[in-house]
């Protein structure tokens, strides 16, 4: 009693544990933050994760090498194309195999139609989870018309596993090709509308400037890529530092921000849509003709209608598929690409039989979420959501 | 009496099936400002959709969280209810034509918009949940600032009436309109109607994605219903009283045919153009952050209303 009176003007005061998530409708799937509320203040923020895992890296190990690729479509489930593309990259350079101009074509044409489709459902949800709704629903029209490319292409629209190893399901069509090419010619206009919506929107720019700040140095500590690092001003960029595709050949920039806060990283993705949209425009107007699949026949599979005719190729094409390939080179590699959340790699150790004997993989929407509580703490319960949608972060990756 | 319990009925319903039309206008609105249809399938063009969702909103099972505060959680909804409702008492529809001709109207709708602050608070606090807490708390802050501004922003309606009964206040406008000589306090009091109402771009306490749903998080079935009916009847007087302070009431041009058209088309039509307004907005903004929500109420509209008053004060007694 004595004391309640001493201390009258000093009410005790606690933190407020908030559990937001695994179901909560911002935190982009199945994250969970525990976080602790001052007021509104957030001293502390814990990433949870580990909901979505579904242990892909071990199952790879019980799979042959072309049985594994249906698992990478469900890493980054809305840029699955990107995952396949990779996970082929490295697995072909872990073999060894050459794949051809037209492929390596269509595969940069595919990469940038998920970037933009992923950057675009990644605007929708940011501006959504900032409250502005009608930029979602302009992202998920024009998102639309790019998964109806896709369904044409390989018949699926999200997951796509449309390349294989040494090349693809099948090849592209002209038709389809002019299609996305008067896509391409609409795309910018819409890009600009969008920009109407929310680029001059005091609101929105009270909500991003200076707001999840993280310097260029403290964002390379961590381990950042993609656009959550050029948001920072490192112009990192794994298709020009370690080009594959025909990522050489084509003109095109890495936008990079300056201040690394989430407006930055806004401006950069939306630069990325213009980059994207020229690459794939170039890639049309260069792409050509030849075969889809490279000349690897240890490890790609033989062609249908040699396998129902004649005898060697049903045993090699039983061998391939029963056991993988056989003459595997054996050795460890390090292959990155640049998926729409960063850099993406993928690392083998082979034994040299037709399985992976280890994959892991390095998955930028991982290392993103470890850096929440940076972002987060002393900030505002507002500012985690803009946080959570500016690094970009898909939890199917993360927990893969 | 009986003449008069069939007023209040009539007036009331009235009110509620205008809260149906602006659900149906809303989501149709919204829908076309955001390149889609809204509802299209039950009735034409879905016109019955409100029915449809009012229907299943009452068969819905009644879910009483377990650790919830249960008295106080049944009575909030219904307290937001009538605390909306209960303004509709002092609205003029036409001359000479209100529930309850109040010499303090303004006053008493300021006070029942305090009232329905409760319900938000009682139904944050009775839930026993994080969310709705957080939600009732923001809640709380953001209404007692922005009735401050509001309120201050009809002082200066007031000073030029003469009155705070709200007839008086629309005759008073016959040869000019108050959103002329109170620019300023209307718009202090558009912004601070839409923190009242908690709407978009100042719909903090049910920031959904940060508080899910806020204050009602933990509420189904037809006491969510009523929740949302307190909101737009909110929203409808607050349109109302938009419309009786600054833009003339039941007043419209007196030539040609326009002379003809009943007082009460006019009075609607204003209304519904500025339910327009909110809907309008809802499509377009983003979310204000809670603390720049606050600044922007004591930094900002207090102090332009506060000026309003002196300015106004100061051409009156020239």
């Amino acid at each position: 009693m004595e004391s309640g009176q001493d201390n009258n003007s000093r009410i005790a005061t606690k933190e407020l544990t908030l559990n937001m998530g695994p179901q909560h409708p911002a935190t982009h799937g199945v994250l969970r933050l525990v976080i602790d509320l001052d007021g509104e203040n957030i001293v502390k923020c814990t990433p949870y994760v580990g909901y979505l895992h579904r242990g892909v890296e071990k199952l790879a190990e019980h799979r042959n090498y072309m049985q594994v690729l249906p698992l990478t479509d469900r890493l980054d489930y809305i840029a699955s194309m990107s995952n396949n593309i990779g996970y082929c990259t490295a697995v072909e350079k872990l073999f060894g195999i050459e794949i051809t101009e037209r492929t390596n074509y269509i595969r940069t044409i595919v990469a940038e139609m998920t970037r933009i489709a992923s950057h675009l459902l990644w605007l929708g949800t940011h501006a959504l989870d900032l409250g502005a709704m009608t930029v979602f629903f302009y992202c998920f029209r024009e998102r639309e018309e790019l998964l109806d490319l896709f369904e044409r292409l390989c018949g699926a629209r999200l997951t796509v596993t449309y390349p294989r190893i040494g090349g693809l399901k099948n090849d592209v069509d002209a038709e389809w090709l002019e299609d996305l090419y008067s896509f391409t010619g609409r795309f910018l206009e819409k890009v600009k509308e969008y920009e109407t919506l929310i680029n001059k929107n005091r609101i929105f720019l009270r909500r991003t400037k200076g707001v999840g700040v993280i310097s260029a140095e403290e964002a390379i500590n961590r381990g950042f890529s993609g656009p959550a690092l050029r948001g920072s001003g490192v112009p990192y960029d794994v298709r020009k530092f370690m080009p594959y595709g025909v990522y050489d050949r084509v003109e095109w920039e890495v936008p990079t921000g300056k201040n690394g806060d989430v407006y930055d990283r806004y401006r950069v993705r939306m630069e990325e849509f213009r980059q994207s949209n020229s690459i794939i425009r170039q890639c049309i107007k260069q792409i050509p003709d030849g075969p889809i699949m490279a000349d690897a026949p240890k490890f790609i599979l033989p062609p249908k209608d040699r396998v129902l005719s004649d005898m060697e190729h049903l045993i090699h094409h039983f061998v391939l598929i029963t056991k993988g390939p056989q003459t595997a080179p054996v050795g460890e590699i390090y292959v990155p690409t640049e998926v729409p959340k960063g850099e993406l790699g993928f690392y083998f150790v082979s034994d040299g039989t037709g399985r992976p004997y280890r994959m892991r993989v390095r998955s930028p929407s991982f290392v993103h979420i470890s850096a929440l509580p940076a972002l987060c703490e002393g900030e505002l319960l507002s500012d985690v959501i803009a946080n959570i949608g500016s690094i970009d972060i898909v939890l199917g990756e993360c927990d893969r | 009496m009986f003449l008069f319990i069939i007023k209040i009925v009539t007036v009331v319903l009235v009110f509620l099936t205008h809260v149906a039309v602006g659900v149906y206008a809303e989501r149709k609105l919204m829908g076309h400002m955001q390149a889609r249809l809204g509802p299209m399938r039950v009735g034409w063009h879905g016109v019955l959709q409100v029915i449809a969702d009012g229907i299943k909103l009452f068969f819905k099972e009644d879910i009483i969280p377990a650790n919830s505060d249960k008295p106080i959680f049944y009575m909030a909804p219904i307290l937001g209810v009538l605390a909306a409702v209960g303004s509709i008492a002092v609205i003029p529809l036409w001359d000479n034509f209100s529930i309850a001709n109040l010499n303090v109207g303004i006053l008493y709708i300021l006070a029942l918009s305090s009232v329905g602050a409760y319900s938000i608070i009682l139904a944050g606090w009775s839930s026993n949940s994080k969310y709705s807490f957080l939600g009732a708390l923001r809640s709380s802050a953001q209404v007692i600032s922005y009735e401050i501004s509001m309120g201050l922003s009809l002082v200066g309606v007031m000073m030029l009436a003469g009155s705070a009964n709200l007839s008086d206040i629309v005759r008073a406008q016959s040869g000019l309109w108050f959103v002329v000589p109170q620019i300023i306090a209307f718009f202090v009091f558009v912004v601070s109607a839409i923190a009242e109402t908690n709407r978009t771009p100042f719909d903090l306490p049910e920031a959904e994605s940060e508080l899910v749903a806020g204050y009602f998080t933990e509420y189904s079935g037809m006491r969510w219903g009523l929740f949302m009916m307190a909101e737009y009847v909110g929203m409808i007087i607050m349109s109302s009283m938009a419309a009786v302070c600054f833009l003339g009431g039941w007043s419209g041009p007196e030539f040609w045919f326009f002379s003809y058209v009943p007082d009460v088309i006019w009075f609607i039509l204003k209304v519904y153009a500025f339910m327009f307004f909110y809907i309008w907005l809802r499509a377009t903004l983003p979310r204000y952050r809670y603390d720049q929500l606050m600044g922007l109420g004591w930094k900002l509209f207090i102090p332009l209303a506060l000026a309003n008053i002196v300015l106004t004060g100061l051409v009156k007694l020239l």
